[in-house]
């Protein structure tokens, strides 16, 4: 899995004799070699069978135009109740199940998918919120495969051309352009994440693992091709889940901007639950600070009201506890998710944008407190 | 031929015009690709960086640079991630010879990594120490077997070196000034921190154990060989964390902490407390957690060296206003300094301390010492040390026999 081309020219004694010999000739190859290797994105050799592939479409995910995200047959398309926010980019989701397989249920964690799953999720900003037809940018495909050994992560980063997205080891920024809802052009830089980044949130006791895809997430409507149904009720109909109990006993996350779909704490609470809780939970990155905020946490100090600070550093912004009661302005909560400086911010990578409306339900929620 | 040079020189300078962008991937990509048990070596040279570097899952790697102030990763104009390097999951992992600056976070953040080792290494913040700096210098977090030899840390808002939820430390041969806390254990095991100096931070050496941490229960730790001064710098940093209530002029303080040894350290000049003794309730912060041990105990502090210019203690903070209204001293500052807040629980029917958990102060040069009675509205102010006078049995570091 090494880059092996600085090593072409001296990959044999032949090779060194020749620089020897010839050193102009030599030298100038070397600077074509170093320049290529400083522009050229990292690719991965393709000879070994378990190797990730350096193409998005060698995997046969999607029939047609790829960049029209139309999923083969095998594939079912999935969203979540309430989703992690990404700088305002939207996202597909889909499943690839093995043949033959059978996905878990599980009442509380994410499903137990099979070795041989894929989960994929590609990223994409409509270049005007306000009307999709116009188009929109596709920016990254990440992949979660399910191995033997375990589930890896993997980053493609699409062209500009959206003809093909590239596999991507560090990482990549891109500058995006869009109108939102209301209306206003928007300029911001979207990053990538490099393969470690990827385990910075899917991560629990240090094993990579899914984040979304849990019975409470994906409890609520979808609309396939051949009409909306509710997801698990979909999966189960296709022989793809088992041990589901009877769907009025299967927990549902609200949705966070739907009011209709729960109470104010319950939308807050379900919006960091997947912001916030893929590392704030006792088996995640942000143990060491002591706050959980998963849905499931019921001790107030853990959930952080009148929580003091653990290795906030600058992240405190003079305030004394995570969450104060009906005071947004004195929780740090509120101040971290507000702040886009890398130092202070919350979540720490994934984003260089204040989610807006996030901060306004989330600051809503603690005002109501008492 | 001459043709060909320029050529060079021209592919050269192109070279560096766009390198910085592509070093940080190339770094960052060493960093993801490196085999178990390979070296990652770093060239000298100033490198800056907008985004964290990050290593995971990794067995027996040594990072590597050309030598400290010689292979400067800088991260000044960082616009992603929370700490300069961040390295995760790891055994074995040793990180040598280079200095980092001017994250906007963290600048070494390692965790869950069995054997980490810091070698000759420097983090600091450049410029005038600032609330905007980043908090920890090094900072080990739930790791075992950490080894910080040699390095240098200046200008954490936080603490220069800071290692916390972590066991067998040992912390040696180092320098940190000009950060709120110099060097910091909190909520660990089995650390020692010797021939270090600490000077110009606003607390020299601090021991700490904090309530709501996974790893609850810190102490058996030695503080020794040190040379502790002017730790006087004003407190920098942002209200809210633990250290900003730490007064300037502090040299050592225990807070909470227990089976704690601390001799042969120089304590010289640290105008407000030598060395503090006190429990989390002198915080003034609400506690919650029932299974966390609030009370300093079993403290052992013997032959150290303490001295102190006839000055007035901070007015700044709590502390500054207790010694204005209650405690009144003046310029005669006592060194050692006991809030006196006791667990009932390690009183025998005498009301006198069971002797494994005493407070010992012992064969101090210039040894002075206060009990400030805060459990009675400070109403019982004593400088007898008499009660004090006695010997613990030497800390052992089980696990780290070294």
């Amino acid at each position: 899995m090494r880059n092996k081309i600085p090593y072409l020219y001296f990959q044999n004694k032949e090779g060194i004799r020749a620089f020897l010999i010839q050193p102009t000739k030599g030298i100038i190859l070397l600077f074509i070699l170093l320049a290529f290797l400083s522009f050229n994105p990292l690719h991965l050799s393709e000879n070994q069978a378990t190797a990730p592939k350096i193409n998005l479409s060698a995997y046969g995910f999607f029939k047609g135009n790829m960049a029209e995200q139309k999923p083969v047959d095998s594939i079912i398309p999935y969203a979540l109740n309430t989703p992690l926010f990404s700088d305002y980019a939207e996202k597909l989701r889909f499943l690839k199940i093995p043949e033959g397989k059978i996905v878990s249920y599980n009442p509380i964690e994410v499903l137990e998918f099979p070795v041989g799953t894929t989960i994929i999720k590609t990223f994409y900003y409509p270049n005007d919120f306000r009307d999709l037809s116009k188009g929109r940018r596709l920016m990254e495909t990440r992949l979660l495969i399910h191995e033997e050994s375990g589930w890896k992560a993997l980053e493609y980063v699409w062209n500009d051309e959206q003809t093909e997205a590239v596999l991507e080891v560090a990482g990549d920024t891109k500058e995006v352009s869009y109108v939102y809802s209301d209306g206003k052009k928007r300029t911001q830089q979207y990053s990538m994440p490099n393969l470690n980044q990827c385990k910075g949130c899917h991560n629990r006791s240090e094993v990579m693992t899914p984040i979304g895809p849990s019975a409470r997430q994906l409890n609520g409507d979808f609309a396939y091709e051949n009409g909306t149904e509710n997801q698990l009720i979909h999966l189960q109909k296709l022989g793809l889940l088992k041990d589901m109990p009877d769907l009025k006993d299967c927990p549902k996350l609200a949705v966070w901007n739907k009011p209709e779909t729960g109470t104010l704490e319950e939308r807050s609470r379900a919006w960091l639950d997947i912001n916030c809780a893929h590392c704030h939970n006792p088996k995640g990155p942000a143990m060491t600070s002591g706050l959980n905020l998963s849905i499931h946490e019921s001790n107030p100090t853990t959930l952080g009201f009148n929580k003091t600070p653990v290795a906030a550093g600058r992240g405190s912004g003079n305030r004394d506890y995570d969450i104060v009661r009906g005071n947004p302005d004195k929780s740090i909560l509120i101040y971290r998710m507000e702040s886009t400086d890398p130092g202070i911010m919350m979540p720490e990578v994934g984003r260089k944008t204040t989610h807006n409306e996030g901060v306004a339900l989330v600051r809503e929620w603690i005002r109501s407190l008492k | 031929m001459k043709k060909i040079f320029a050529f060079a020189v021209l592919m050269l300078s192109l070279q560096i015009g766009f390198s910085q962008q592509s070093i940080q991937k190339k770094i960052q990509t060493q960093l993801i690709m490196a085999e178990n048990g390979s070296v990652v070596n770093l060239d000298e040279g100033t490198f800056t960086f907008t985004n964290s570097l990050s290593m995971e899952d990794k067995k027996n790697i040594i990072i590597r640079g050309k030598g400290m102030n010689k292979t400067i990763l800088s991260f000044k104009g960082q616009t992603e991630g929370a700490e300069g390097l961040r390295v995760s999951n790891g055994e074995n992992i040793t990180i040598e010879n280079m200095t980092l600056q001017d994250s906007k976070g963290d600048l070494i953040k390692t965790m869950n990594v069995k054997g980490i080792t810091f070698t000759n290494v420097k983090v600091e913040w450049t410029g005038t120490p600032s609330e905007k700096n980043g908090g920890y210098g090094l900072y080990p977090v739930q790791c075992q077997d950490v080894m910080i030899d040699n390095c240098v840390a200046i200008g954490a808002s936080d603490a220069g070196i800071y290692v916390g939820q972590s066991k067998n430390i040992e912390v040696k041969n180092s320098k940190a000034y000009h950060n709120v806390a110099g060097i910091e254990i909190e909520n660990s095991v089995y650390a020692s921190v010797h021939d270090c100096e600490a000077y110009e931070n606003t607390g020299g050496v601090l021991v700490f154990d904090l309530p709501d941490l996974v790893q609850k229960k810190g102490g058996f730790c030695k503080v020794y060989n040190n040379y502790i001064h002017d730790n006087n710098f004003l407190n920098f940093a942002p209200k809210g964390n633990i250290v900003a209530s730490v007064s300037d002029g502090t040299g050592i303080l225990l807070l909470a902490a227990s089976n704690i040894e601390i001799f042969q350290n120089r304590i010289i000049n640290n105008k407000t407390i030598g060395t503090g003794i006190i429990s989390y309730y002198m915080t003034e912060r609400p506690v919650t957690d029932t299974a966390y041990y609030p009370y300093p105990t079993a403290i052992n502090i013997h032959d150290n060296e303490y001295q102190r210019e006839h000055i007035r203690p901070t007015s700044k903070g709590r502390m500054g206003l207790m010694f204005r209204l209650k405690l009144k001293f003046g310029k005669d500052v006592p060194h050692i300094i006991y809030d006196g807040i006791i667990d009932p629980k390690t009183l025998d029917a005498q009301g006198n301390m069971l002797a494994d958990k005493k407070i010992c102060l012992k064969n101090n040069k210039n040894q002075s010492f206060v009990n400030l009675d805060a459990s009675h509205g400070f109403k019982g102010i004593s400088r007898d040390i008499s009660k004090h006078d006695c010997t613990l049995e030497p800390i052992k570091l089980v696990g780290n026999e070294k």
